[in-house]
């Protein structure tokens, strides 16, 4: 790694609130390499719920956001799929549509603030492939994690609509197998790896929701894994909280650890299961963290 | 439908307009009705409450009575999955998306949806007090939230008018 790595950080609002177990390892695996996350002073939310009522307002938040990056000179750099997708995505609505970013910075101006779009936006797992790089990575692992079978789960956001974000392909995506598969595990295949967790419906109809992470499951289970790998708050949280209410539910039982990737990291990296607050996780990891020792 | 005859509904003609009017909804008299995307929604294979291609068509035909009020245009998870394959380039996601903005617009927003968008508007992030959270956040051993500028934040949603949207969702 030549150049330093800084960054202001955006953990999101869900992350930072309800699952911190996600914020607690990325802020311990980013000590461990060298990545300086700077405290974002003033951010607001990224405005993605926002979106499914009024797009200039959503617009305008994330706008808000990149322009104090700006005024910083620094990258945002995100735990969370929505928040990386809809600022993305708005800054990419500001290069392609003149009339739209005339329309958000006139709001703007009431704040004495203009957006330019020049800060990049990066998911953690966006910045340890493109800024990081996974041969640099490589070098770092000092407990490969190789009696463990996991799966990974790419949610929706992080890569769609692929004409905005770019990031990966949905049809067959390769990026996180190949972050998961330096730790040293196996990285698994399995039904429908691309699907949806169903995490964003879990407010307007549970049960719903409760099918779509199920699903999942079942697929997860059929192919053998010792555990899920999660990017996404959301899909953690269905897979993982939520997962104890399926089980009630359907009266089924998977009890499969659903880890954050930068629990997996670190682990690899050699930081302590506490430390990550793997701990912390609602499915118990103890059998899964055993299989390591 | 149980023997019972179905309902006379008003056709507005001009409401397929109106929603190609909101940003995202471009696209939606492009729509060939395929059914690429039923094939592919995640949420459809769940449900039958929700078919991306039944919201459009209604909204194409006009049924705005009942296409508005309805808890089916609220169940999209936003995936993209049916914007990634509709061969025609409508953007399911984006027009589902800007019928939810002509709902807003006629007093009819989902519980959930408002009441995040309420508490953004007001506090800058989805918590109402930032309080309970930092505790949280405090026994797992992180530092408290960088506060918001909130001032600036009521600045700009004063200037984009969603409070007025906001609050008449909350009258109707």
């Amino acid at each position: 790694m030549s150049k330093e790595l800084r960054y202001l950080f955006f953990p999101g609002c869900f992350t930072a609130s309800k699952e911190t177990t996600y914020e607690v390892s990325a802020r311990k695996v980013a000590e461990a390499l060298g990545v300086e996350l700077i405290e974002f002073k003033g951010a607001n939310c990224c405005g993605f719920l926002m979106d499914a009522v009024d797009h200039l307002s959503a617009s305008v938040l994330a706008a808000r956001n990149i322009s104090l990056a700006e005024s910083e000179g620094l990258d945002i750099l995100t735990l969370c799929p929505a928040c990386f997708g809809h600022m993305t995505k708005v800054k990419v609505e500001i290069e392609k549509n003149k009339r739209f970013k005339q329309e958000v910075n006139d709001i703007l101006k009431s704040i004495g603030r203009e957006v330019k779009g020049e800060v990049r936006i990066l998911h953690f797992t966006k910045m340890l492939l493109e800024d990081y790089g996974l041969e640099e990575l490589k070098k770092r692992i000092v407990k490969p994690l190789d009696k463990i079978r996991v799966a990974p789960q790419y949610g929706c956001h992080i890569m769609k609509p692929t004409d905005y974000l770019g990031f990966d392909n949905p049809d067959n995506p390769e990026k996180l197998d190949s972050l998961v598969r330096i730790t040293g595990v196996k990285c698994l295949d399995y039904d429908e790896k691309d699907e949806c967790c169903g995490g964003l419906v879990t407010s307007v109809d549970l049960d719903l929701a409760l099918a779509l992470a199920r699903n999942k499951l079942m697929s997860v289970s059929k192919a053998g894994a010792d555990a899920i790998i999660t990017i996404c708050p959301f899909c953690h949280m269905q897979l993982d909280l939520n997962q104890i209410i399926v089980e009630r539910k359907y009266s089924e039982h998977y009890r499969i650890p659903s880890l954050h990737y930068t629990q997996l990291l670190g682990l690899s990296l050699g930081l302590d299961a506490k430390e990550l607050a793997i701990n912390r996780n609602r499915i118990p990891a103890d059998k899964l963290l055993s299989l390591i020792e | 439908m149980n023997g019972i005859l179905p309902q006379a509904v008003r056709v507005d003609p001009k409401f397929k307009y109106e929603v190609a009017s909101m940003p995202g909804g471009e696209y939606i008299k492009f729509c060939f009705q395929c059914g690429e995307c039923v094939a592919v929604c995640p949420i459809r294979r769940f449900t039958d409450e929700f078919k991306p291609l039944r919201l459009i068509r209604m909204a194409v035909l006009g049924l705005k009575e009942l296409v508005l009020p309805s808890r089916e245009i609220w169940l999209c998870a936003a995936c993209y999955s049916c914007t990634e394959k509709c061969p025609q380039g409508v953007r399911p996601t984006d027009v589902i998306r800007a019928i939810r903005y002509v709902a807003a617009r006629n007093g009819y927003i989902h519980p959930f949806y408002r009441d995040q968008s309420k508490t953004i508007a007001e506090y800058g992030r989805i918590y109402k007090s930032e309080e309970p959270v930092n505790k949280v956040r405090e026994r797992v051993g992180l530092p408290p939230l960088p506060p918001v500028d909130l001032e600036e934040v009521r600045k700009l949603m004063d200037g984009t008018g969603i409070k007025n949207i906001l609050e008449d969702a909350e009258n109707e």
